[in-house]
């Protein structure tokens, strides 16, 4: 069984020296196609007219090993509790594991057994019987408090406001104007001092005209703190110069 | 004749046996002896002495109707001479086509439950979703809550019926874990020689 011979797309060669390569680490056990190696052992069988019942038993032994090692390696949570397990206490956890599996297959055997045993038991199946059920008695109610309450229902609801709707955006066009002005009289100025009094959409527009402004470098933009007030400044043209170099 | 007759309908004992026969007969599922102490509004001794008395009365060989303790209470059943003739009229479907993986499933649910999909899992080493889904559809497991933690995978058990259908006093019934697998030992034997082998 152990010189059975692999030809997998990680690895080819008899098994025996597949093993002994993933024992060492030298083989990722993620890249071996286990089913083909398995594939592999069926067709070998296949080919012979015994079974060897020892050669079988072992195989699946190491190959379910390989196969949990693969896939505790595919959920690495759980890799450092396979570590930390030596050969003998992973036989130990094995067969503690196939033992249970074992009880409970024979449970189930004896289940079928008990089931074929009870086949002429004949009961009746039905629904459950209605228990009676408590008589609801509803506290005594004012009819007028109902009636308040209807009223209340039937107010008509407060009419929608649509007014955001008619919000019209200004050109971010006319911002890039106004700002280029501003900046050919003065060198610096602050964002807020210019934007106060406008619309809350007016201000996100004259935003978008001052990223505008930065990204062609224009300008520079500086701010101490967050919410601090924006400072927008001047690039002079040796700065612009650099500027455009570099980023070319 | 007419003596004893009228002795029979003056015991008291005998007029609540007639009433617990008429509860177990309108009765669909066993009922437990404090169940019938309280429809029958009697004292839950004396309805086990007439439960007694009615075992005599339908018992097998002695009347088409069994009365059996079952499920954790008594039932009626048909007696087992007169199964060829309700398996004429009846169909069993909820025993029909339970399969070998199904038997399992239902084995760890019935010893090791309430436990979730994911542990029948483990333990059978497939998936048990169809099995599950198969014993709940037939009525013989059902929900039992949700593993802690949020998004719990949902727990299974017994239902009273698994314990009807098989026949079961109670779950205490069943064989215990440690009488079965007994080859346990030469398993573990063998693993461990092929361990050595392997860290050798």
């Amino acid at each position: 069984m152990r010189e059975l011979d692999l030809d997998l797309d990680a690895f080819e060669g008899p098994f025996d020296l597949l093993l002994t390569l993933l024992l060492r680490e030298e083989l990722e056990p993620i890249e071996i196609d286990i089913a083909a190696i398995v594939l592999a052992f069926v067709e070998r069988l296949a080919e012979r007219e015994e079974i060897d019942l020892e050669a079988c038993g072992e195989f699946l032994v190491l190959v379910s090993a390989l196969l949990e090692l693969k896939a505790r390696l595919l959920f690495p949570d759980e890799a450092a509790e396979l570590d930390a397990l030596e050969p003998e206490e992973a036989a130990e956890e094995l067969a503690r594991r196939l033992g249970e599996y074992r009880r409970m297959k024979e449970a189930a055997v004896w289940l079928a057994e008990r089931l074929a045993g009870e086949r002429d038991r004949w009961f009746r199946l039905g629904p459950a019987p209605l228990a009676p059920q408590p008589e609801r008695r509803l506290a005594p109610q004012d009819s007028n408090a109902l009636a308040v309450a209807l009223r209340a229902l039937a107010v008509p609801p407060p009419a929608v406001s649509l007014s955001h709707m008619a919000l019209r955006f200004p050109p971010v066009s006319q911002f890039l104007d106004r700002f280029r002005t501003l900046l050919s009289r003065r060198r610096r100025f602050d964002f807020e001092s210019e934007v106060i009094g406008l619309y809350r959409v007016e201000q996100a527009v004259a935003f978008l005209a001052l990223l505008e402004l930065r990204k062609s470098g224009e300008i520079a933009l500086s701010q101490a703190a967050p919410f601090a007030p924006i400072r927008i400044a001047r690039v002079d043209d040796e700065r612009i110069t650099t500027w455009t170099a570099r980023s070319a | 004749m007419d003596s004893t007759l009228r002795l029979i309908a003056t015991n008291p004992l005998d007029q609540l046996a007639r009433t617990i026969e008429a509860l177990l007969i309108v009765a669909s599922a066993p009922l437990s002896v404090a169940e019938l102490a309280e429809a029958a509004e009697d004292d839950p001794e004396r309805v086990e002495t007439a439960l007694g008395l009615l075992r005599e009365r339908f018992g097998e060989r002695r009347s088409g109707i069994v009365l059996e303790q079952v499920a954790g209470g008594y039932a009626f059943r048909a007696s087992r001479e007169a199964s060829g003739a309700c398996a004429r009229l009846f169909e069993r479907p909820i025993e029909r086509g339970l399969s070998h993986a199904a038997l399992e499933t239902l084995a760890v649910v019935a010893y090791l439950g309430p436990c979730s999909r994911p542990e029948v899992a483990r333990i059978r080493g497939v998936a048990a979703d169809s099995a599950v889904a198969s014993l709940v559809e037939r009525g013989l497991i059902s929900e039992a809550g949700r593993e802690s933690g949020p998004g719990g995978a949902v727990r299974y058990r017994t239902t009273p019926l698994f314990e009807r259908v098989f026949g079961l006093e109670s779950l205490a019934a069943l064989p215990r874990l440690d009488d079965l697998g007994a080859d346990g030992e030469q398993i573990r034997e063998r693993l461990l020689e092929v361990a050595s082998a392997r860290a050798s």
